[in-house]
């Protein structure tokens, strides 16, 4: 699904990844763990296409393309998702305008027909109920306005709507008390699927208590300092991060 | 790179010339010239009077300079004051005698003056240049009690009430720019809905300036009587020239006891172009008389055109619980400059009025809210809500806000509510993520912004609008 190649990015000229690699296949859920400052935002952002991030050396394969000359609409209709982390507000834009104009960009770029403003509403309103959002939601202006949670919630809604093929979910956890966590975490695995691949980015283990991953990163320094099974998180929990870095180093 | 940073091309679509034989007055400004238009629309002396005492006050006047707006010295000996289109007769009769280029013109422009394909519902006067060329459903309206006609034709038809109402609300020594309209004021639109009729379809106006180094300043007037209601639109196109025009209009409203004028504007004069060469100056006067208990006027504005633009539609709100609002948007890009924004004088007890500005600053634009609300000793719990808002796209450009506010009555409410917001590269990108074109995501988010006013246009209009804003926004992200 997607193949990262020593990739080396800088923020305002700051080197941030050093030689980044890591291989994801097809349905598998892997979470990147670190301490803050360990580059993985930068790995969400530089993968979606945000501007302001240099991509210095490396490449990254995805489903077969190069996904960093692509621009960042091109890769969310070529299935690219990123439940941000702080999903920002757009007043007098309603939510669920915004998303029929995504879908149905991403439908014509796949040469499918455009939904329909009926099919659109009654395929969004199913949706909705996954995350236990209320149909109200999709009147009112994107994020303007929603609690944190409703805001996390309303990211995994629009993934569910988009059905991407690779999510990136940047610290979905953070902010969220346990129950909206649960709730959450409980859309996020009924969109589990063999050709749906998953990157869950956490600083913490408890996302993942919810959220079982197949394979845990850690991303020190820019680098993938160590990967494991789900067992790893458990020690990160318990012992930090900094003997990792020990460990890599001898 | 900045993804909102560029703002460059950005496509006129009303900039086409007609190519239709005129007679138009050599440059020039002096009292022969206004006893020449006088003539020419063959006008009563009263009139003409009156355009003498304008003119004399005029040069006694000094442009103002207070605004936020940097102007090149107008040199008002070097324009035109009349042009009006040659007809085979002096005036035509019905739209068989328009001249067909004419009608082309208007069909470009997406207007149909040909009552059979004309929107349902809509009657519209087309001002070209100096003269209003057709007015359509005429009859219809006539029926209802509804006069709507060129100002000319009023003055000769209804002669009475043109002198009771002209220059009542914006008088000829008013300000610079009025009394030069009052002046050489060529064509514009008459409305009368007498008392108790609610006005059987929406009315509309365009105006369109097609000669060269020609100026614009027509006169609009409505009189809406006792417990009558309006809805008038107006809008506006000129050619892409590399010179400057002049457009200085007045507008002046009489809104009786318990009447009602909705009066909205889709402003779309050439801007000039990405450099400031050409475009129109638009200098306007406009202002609303509630004078009877429970009159209500409503201006909302969509200013997308000209290259300056020096305008405050004001109400003066003398009635008992009379009500004023101001809806607007504003976009400055390129090199555009705006000055805008509104006055409500509170009199009446209990008036109300309400502001929402939305101001739009784009490429190299300068734009400038200025408010004032001004309550009088008289004017018992007048209240006023003022919402003002700014949106950045770039960072050469400029918003600046100027509110004036004078009570003069310890039981007035007045609220003033100011944002700022650069159009944020995270709103940017969060639409690009769902896959959206950039280009698309400044136009849902500007248009999001904008939601508020848009939403007080006649349903004909908001399209328009919609659209409007899109094509001005083109190019607007790199």
């Amino acid at each position: 699904m997607l193949t990262i190649e020593n990739l080396h990015a800088r923020v305002e000229g700051k080197e941030i990844l050093k030689g980044l690699n890591l291989e994801i296949g097809s349905g598998e859920i892997h979470a990147i763990m670190g301490p803050n400052g360990a580059g993985k935002s930068t790995l969400s952002n530089v993968l979606s296409g945000r501007g302001g991030y240099e991509v210095t050396q490396g490449r990254v394969i995805y489903q077969g393309k190069d996904l960093l000359a692509m621009s960042p609409e091109e890769r969310a209709w070529e299935g690219v998702f990123l439940a941000f982390q702080y999903p920002v507000e757009i007043p007098g834009v309603n939510n669920a305008y915004l998303l029929k104009a995504g879908l149905n960009a991403k439908r014509k770029y796949l040469g499918l027909q455009e939904l329909d403003a009926m099919e659109f509403m009654s395929m969004v309103r199913e949706k909705a109920a996954t995350v236990e959002l209320d149909a109200a939601f999709l009147s009112r202006s994107v994020n303007e306005g929603f609690s944190g949670g409703e805001k996390k919630r309303n990211e995994i809604f629009q993934m569910a709507v988009l059905e991407p093929s690779f999510a990136i979910l940047d610290e979905t956890d953070s902010g969220l008390d346990i129950d909206a966590l649960r709730v959450v975490a409980g859309g996020v695995n009924q969109l589990r699927s063999p050709d749906r691949s998953m990157m869950v980015v956490t600083h913490y283990q408890r996302l993942l208590d919810y959220i079982e991953p197949d394979v845990v990163h850690v991303l020190m320094d820019g680098q993938i300092l160590k990967t494991g099974d789900k067992s790893l998180a458990k020690v990160l929990e318990s012992r930090g991060y900094d003997w990792v870095r020990a460990e890599a180093r001898s | 790179m900045s993804e909102a940073q560029d703002f460059v091309g950005r496509e006129y679509d009303a900039g086409f010339v007609t190519d239709i034989e005129s007679d138009t007055l050599p440059p020039g400004l002096n009292e022969d010239v206004i006893r020449h238009i006088s003539v020419k629309k063959g006008e009563p002396d009263w009139l003409l009077h009156w355009r003498l005492q304008a003119f004399e006050h005029w040069q006694t006047m000094e442009s103002p300079d207070w605004a936020h707006l940097n102007i090149a010295p107008i040199d008002y000996q070097s324009i035109s004051y009349f042009s009006a289109p040659k007809s085979p007769k002096d005036a035509p009769q019905s739209l068989d005698e328009v001249d067909p280029k004419l009608l082309e013109t208007y069909a470009k422009l997406g207007i149909p003056l040909r009552e059979h394909a004309a929107l349902a519902g809509v009657a519209v006067d087309a001002v070209f240049d100096s003269v209003s060329v057709a007015t359509t459903f005429k009859g219809k309206l006539k029926d209802a009690g509804v006069i709507f006609c060129p100002i000319s034709e009023a003055v000769r038809d209804y002669p009475e009430l043109v002198q009771q109402y002209l220059g009542s609300v914006v008088p000829t020594s008013d300000n610079f720019f009025a009394a030069l309209n009052s002046a050489v004021f060529t064509d514009g639109s008459f409305v009368f809905i007498p008392k108790g009729v609610r006005c059987p379809m929406e009315l509309s106006t365009y105006f369109r300036i097609n000669a060269s180094n020609t100026g614009q300043f027509e006169r609009t007037l409505i009189i809406a009587e006792e417990r009558s209601y309006v809805s008038y639109l107006e809008g506006c196109t000129a050619p892409m020239r590399d010179e400057n025009q002049l457009h200085a209009a007045v507008v002046e409203l009489v809104v009786l006891e318990d009447a009602q004028i909705k009066y909205s504007t889709v402003q779309n004069w050439y801007p000039g172009d990405e450099n400031g060469v050409g475009g129109i100056y638009n200098f306007v006067t406009k202002r609303a008389e509630c004078r009877g208990a429970r009159a209500k006027v409503s201006w909302t504005q969509v200013e997308t055109g000209s290259a300056i633009t020096w305008k405050y539609p004001s109400c003066v709100l003398l009635g008992e619980s009379s009500v004023g609002e101001f809806y607007s948007v504003a976009l400055t890009a390129n090199c555009q400059q705006a000055d805008t924004g509104t006055k409500m004088i509170h009199i009446g007890k209990n008036s109300r009025s309400t502001i929402i500005s939305k101001g739009i600053s784009a490429g190299r634009g300068q734009q400038s809210y200025r408010g004032l609300v001004r309550i009088g000793k008289q004017a018992d719990h007048a209240r006023n809500y003022t919402q003002c808002d700014s949106l950045i796209l770039g960072d050469q450009c400029g918003a600046h806000t100027f509110p004036y506010i004078e009570v003069k009555n310890a039981t007035a409410t007045v609220e003033h509510e100011a944002t700022t917001s650069k159009i944020g590269e995270d709103q940017l990108f969060y639409c690009m993520q769902r896959g959206i074109s950039a280009e698309d995501a400044v136009g849902l988010i500007v248009n999001g912004f904008c939601k508020d006013v848009f939403k007080e246009l006649p349903m004909e209009f908001a399209v328009e609008a919609n659209r409007l804003m899109e094509v001005s926004l083109e190019g607007a992200v790199g």
